[in-house]
């Protein structure tokens, strides 16, 4: 119940003229006069990724007597709602703002007016094109799509057509993802041909409808989902086809309940999963650093980690995936 | 959703421009706008036919129509409400809402599968309801009380599913509603999309609910004064555009074996595009059942066939957003003529 009634909270929060309110109830604040007060901004609540974020700061939150808030805006698209929910977050001057940028630009100038207040800034899962942040912690995208390329490669036997459903052509995340598959690709299987690379907005629907097209146009032997809109877009093309898990090798990204019933069912070959709850407790641990004045790393890699059929059970894998 | 958002801007001004509803217009006009969408459609299954030799696949085929059955159903029933000069924002979101609660009754509710779904396309209705007396009770512009209940029904689906999806794993017959193949070869989605569409043609041209529509649309004032009702149809007419929602929700859920609460945003935008590029006039007065439904076929295959020819995202929007806004243009120029 208490968590259903602070993500409506949350969902309030996603109409920018309620940015602002919010922003006030949360800076009452349940923590004592000493507490430390962090707010963190995320690039979403809706998605189960950014729940298990939360999830993993709230945790470390108790675990440290700190105070948090977290805020995020309904869609990844949001740039400018994201934008005054930091600026709001800014008025209410916390110890610190740990923030996660859905825009490496646009989020400048809230820097050097975080900057001007004093307010120190940890980033998380992606950072924002400015020197005042102390540390980024989130996962090495490139590595974590090398991983899901070397996966496919061996599945596949280091030849035949692949394509890859990528969920944005401007995100961070996606087109790291995308690049680091690329380049593994390219560097190691020459006779492996990466056909056609589209984006579906990480929206299932869509991405189902784009991986079904491509499939139709090439003779795919492999797919690859670069989240899990994409991941179970991909896999829902391919059972939607009557193919199976033997004719197209699909690997994907994240978990999510459904992805992880396609693991099991051999629909789909394995995908490589992140460490959320480690990206929302490192990122609270390295806030109350930064507050202390103690120095940090500029990256702290968070980790990303294959899982398929054989360790999908496994204690560490089952810590990290979520339903 | 860049060219959503570009029909929206179009589709904003067109409205802002025509201040005086469209008379009737002549019946060869709203053959020629059909023919038009019809003629599209056939010029482009052409033009795709001959790029690629993957696009004319029966599979690929089943592959267009079933993409095109969610926002299919949606433009079908916000026909009406676009045929009275209104609008619905709210039905994507909406959708969603109606998935979320398909889930909940069948899932955590465990309540007999052709019970939940029943109760999900009446979330809805009651949607509709809440709409139609915004518009019609309390006068609300159509554009804000949608857009309210836009926002509304996103919040609702994310609170009430506790922000993650609803899984269908243990109502096994449920994915078969939307993707199990009573005809042999096409998905029932489809078929579904089909029958909605009979009952939306049936109830636009052929009772007496599709006349009065189309007079409050042609002139809310004279229809009032004839003796309608106007404000308890336009009351039913929501109902029925929500009804149409709920179907689209269960469709959308049987498909995704989920109801994915993030979902729908934008929806609303293709659909009103589907209307729009169908003949549909947006100041009211003219609407085409068989025209949306053509105009919901174009989008999907233009998208398809751009996918098909591995044309990047970036400009299969760019490419959408043009037609749309010939769609739009055509439109306002058919009004101004016959005005």
């Amino acid at each position: 119940m208490e968590f259903t009634r602070r993500s409506g909270i949350t969902a309030l929060a996603a109409a920018p003229l309620l940015v602002a309110l919010s922003a006030c109830n949360r800076g009452g604040g349940e923590g004592g006069e000493d507490a430390l007060d962090i707010a963190l901004i995320s690039k979403g609540f809706q998605h189960q990724f950014w729940q298990a974020v939360k999830k993993g700061a709230e945790e470390a939150a108790e675990e440290h007597g700190v105070t948090i808030s977290f805020d995020g805006p309904a869609a990844e698209t949001e740039i400018d709602s994201q934008l005054q929910m930091f600026q709001a977050a800014i008025d209410r001057a916390p110890d610190a703002i740990c923030f996660a940028a859905l825009d490496p630009e646009a989020c400048v100038p809230l820097y050097d007016r975080a900057e001007g207040a004093d307010i120190p800034i940890v980033e998380f899962d992606a950072g924002c094109d400015s020197d005042y942040s102390q540390n980024l912690a989130a996962t090495d995208n490139k590595a974590a799509g090398a991983i899901a390329a070397e996966h496919l490669a061996e599945a596949i036997g280091g030849k035949g057509e692949i394509a890859i459903v990528a969920h944005s052509q401007i995100n961070a995340t996606s087109v790291d993802r995308r690049d680091g598959f690329v380049e593994y690709i390219e560097e190691n299987n020459p006779d492996i041909a990466i056909v056609d690379i589209q984006y579906g907005d990480g929206d299932h629907l869509k991405s189902a409808d784009v991986a079904k097209a491509m499939i139709g146009a090439n003779d795919l032997v492999g797919m690859y989902g670069t989240n899990e809109g994409s991941a179970i877009g991909v896999v829902n093309a391919v059972k939607e086809l009557g193919l199976s898990g033997e004719e197209i090798k699909v690997v994907g990204f994240d978990s999510g309940s459904a992805q992880q019933e396609a693991i099991r069912d051999g629909v789909m070959l394995g995908a490589v999963t992140q460490d959320p709850q480690s990206i929302g407790r490192l990122t609270v641990e390295a806030a109350i650093s930064a507050v202390k004045g103690e120095d940090l790393e500029e990256f702290t890699d968070t980790g990303s980690y294959w899982y398929d059929a054989d360790n999908i059970d496994d204690d560490e894998i089952q810590a990290m995936v979520y339903d | 959703m860049s060219s959503s958002e570009n029909g929206a801007a179009v589709a904003t001004e067109a409205r802002a421009g025509g201040t005086t509803a469209a008379p009737s217009t002549p019946a060869w006009r709203a053959w020629l706008q059909q023919g038009l969408a019809f003629g599209t459609l056939i010029a482009l299954l052409l033009f795709f036919w001959a790029a690629s030799p993957r696009f004319l696949t029966w599979s690929n085929i089943s592959g267009v129509l079933l993409a095109t059955a969610v926002i299919g159903i949606l433009a079908l029933g916000t026909t009406f409400v676009i045929t009275t000069a209104g609008i619905d924002l709210s039905i994507g979101t909406g959708m969603t809402l109606c998935s979320v609660m398909t889930g909940i009754f069948a899932v955590d509710l465990g309540l007999p599968m052709p019970l939940a779904v029943l109760l999900g396309i009446l979330t809805g209705g009651v949607i509709g309801l809440l709409n139609g007396l915004n518009v019609a009770i309390l006068g609300l512009p159509p554009f804000i009380a949608t857009l309210a209940m836009m926002m509304i029904a996103q919040g609702l689906a994310l609170v009430i599913s506790g922000v993650s999806p609803i899984y269908f794993n243990d109502v096994p017959s449920f994915q078969s509603i939307a993707l199990g193949t009573l005809i042999p070869g096409l998905p029932n989605a489809v078929l579904i999309m089909f029958l909605v569409a009979a009952l939306a043609w049936f109830l636009l041209s052929k009772t007496i609910f599709g006349r009065i529509t189309v007079a409050i649309g042609s002139n809310e004032e004279a229809a009032r004064l004839s003796g309608i009702d106007t404000r308890r149809w336009k009351l039913i007419i929501y109902i029925v555009a929500g009804l149409f929602t709920g179907v689209a929700g269960v469709v959308m859920a049987s498909r995704l074996g989920s109801a994915q609460p993030q979902l729908g945003v934008g929806y609303e935008l293709q659909a009103i595009a589907a209307v729009i590029i169908g003949g549909t006039s947006l100041m009211g007065g003219r609407g085409s059942i068989t025209g949306t439904l053509i105009g919901a076929l174009i989008m999907s295959v233009l998208i398809n066939g751009l996918r098909i020819l591995s044309i990047q995202t970036e400009w299969q929007n760019v490419v959408v957003g043009i037609v749309i806004a010939l769609a739009v243009f055509f439109d306002t120029l058919r009004n101004k003529r016959s005005a």
